[in-house]
């Protein structure tokens, strides 16, 4: 207890929640961040919402995305959300070669969703799907797939750089038993990742 | 205080296998009612209210438990409930277009 709240506490005044501390500044920002970029991606969803229900034409998306791959993709995100809070929980018990194991799996697998994202777009920029036309109907529907998925995309890249950091500075022993914030504030980016993922597969490719 | 803060994180003990096997197992039932050969006739309208049943459990399993925010302060929940319901907001508003 601080000498100001030993004051407060025998002058009678109850004491207020545990004051932020720099460890859960990080935390509170990282939350912070994540609520803006839940918006982005919750105000592109519901426009894709819109434009769809207001087609004529739009296309029948597992006719035009197939999920077999895709859903590989979500189970291999959630394989990495794994190994990530497995990361998190040996570098509790101070098991520094085992965070960086897991971190280093945690990237190989963003690393392996990338790769076949990049394999998908490929395939269905061969067949037909254009970002401002397609051969199945509303030309929509290939610019809100792309744009959709591309930010995701941008995210995994974005969480892959920033997961290899970890790794590194884990490999420096920089983290501890007693030192795992940015490992857990790292975790918290990458689990929303994962999160966003789950609910693109259902919206863009199963509904 | 910063010790203090990460024995309180180290109170709670997750088994984040059975997470990732509830999480595994809603995928395949997803994807089992979104393939259209895979899933028996029913209706559209419900197939897409178990979609989105199925997606928002998923979602909640990895918040509440990937994300810890089950453990956390109340401020941080408040601060993940925010989108959320401004995400139901922008789709109340447009449902009159349709």
């Amino acid at each position: 207890m601080t000498d100001a709240a030993a004051v407060d506490h025998a002058h009678g005044v109850e004491p207020a929640e545990t004051p932020l501390t720099p460890e859960s500044w990080g935390k509170l920002g990282m939350w912070v961040f994540l609520a803006g970029d839940a918006m982005s991606f919750g105000t592109l969803l519901a426009g894709y919402a819109i434009m769809r229900g207001n087609s004529a034409n739009w296309p029948v998306p597992v006719d035009v995305l197939g999920i077999s791959l895709t859903a590989f993709m979500t189970f291999l995100l959630i394989c990495s959300s794994v190994t990530m809070v497995k990361g998190l929980d040996a570098i509790k018990k101070d098991d520094q070669d085992g965070l960086v194991k897991y971190m280093w799996l945690t990237v190989g697998g963003g690393l392996i969703f990338l790769a076949l994202q990049a394999y998908e777009w490929t395939h269905l920029i061969n067949v037909g799907l254009g970002l401002a036309g397609n051969k199945w109907g509303d030309s929509l529907f290939g610019t809100t797939f792309y744009i959709i998925t591309g930010f995701h995309g941008m995210h995994v890249t974005g969480g892959v750089i920033y997961l290899s950091v970890i790794a590194l500075r884990g490999k420096k022993g920089v983290y501890s038993s007693t030192n795992w914030n940015e490992v857990e504030i790292a975790g918290l980016y990458w689990h929303f990742v994962d999160l966003v993922w789950i609910l693109v597969f259902t919206f863009i490719y199963l509904l | 205080m910063a010790s203090d803060s990460h024995a309180q994180h180290d109170d709670h003990h997750v088994n984040y296998m059975a997470i990732f096997w509830w999480l595994l197992a809603l995928t395949i039932l997803e994807v089992i009612a979104g393939i259209p050969q895979a899933s028996p006739a029913y209706p559209q309208l419900l197939k897409g209210a178990l979609l989105v049943v199925m997606a928002v459990a998923k979602a909640a399993l990895v918040g509440l438990y990937f994300m810890h925010l089950r453990f956390e302060k109340l401020t941080l929940g408040f601060i993940a409930m925010i989108p959320l319901i401004l995400c139901v907001f922008v789709v109340l508003m447009v449902l009159p277009d349709f």
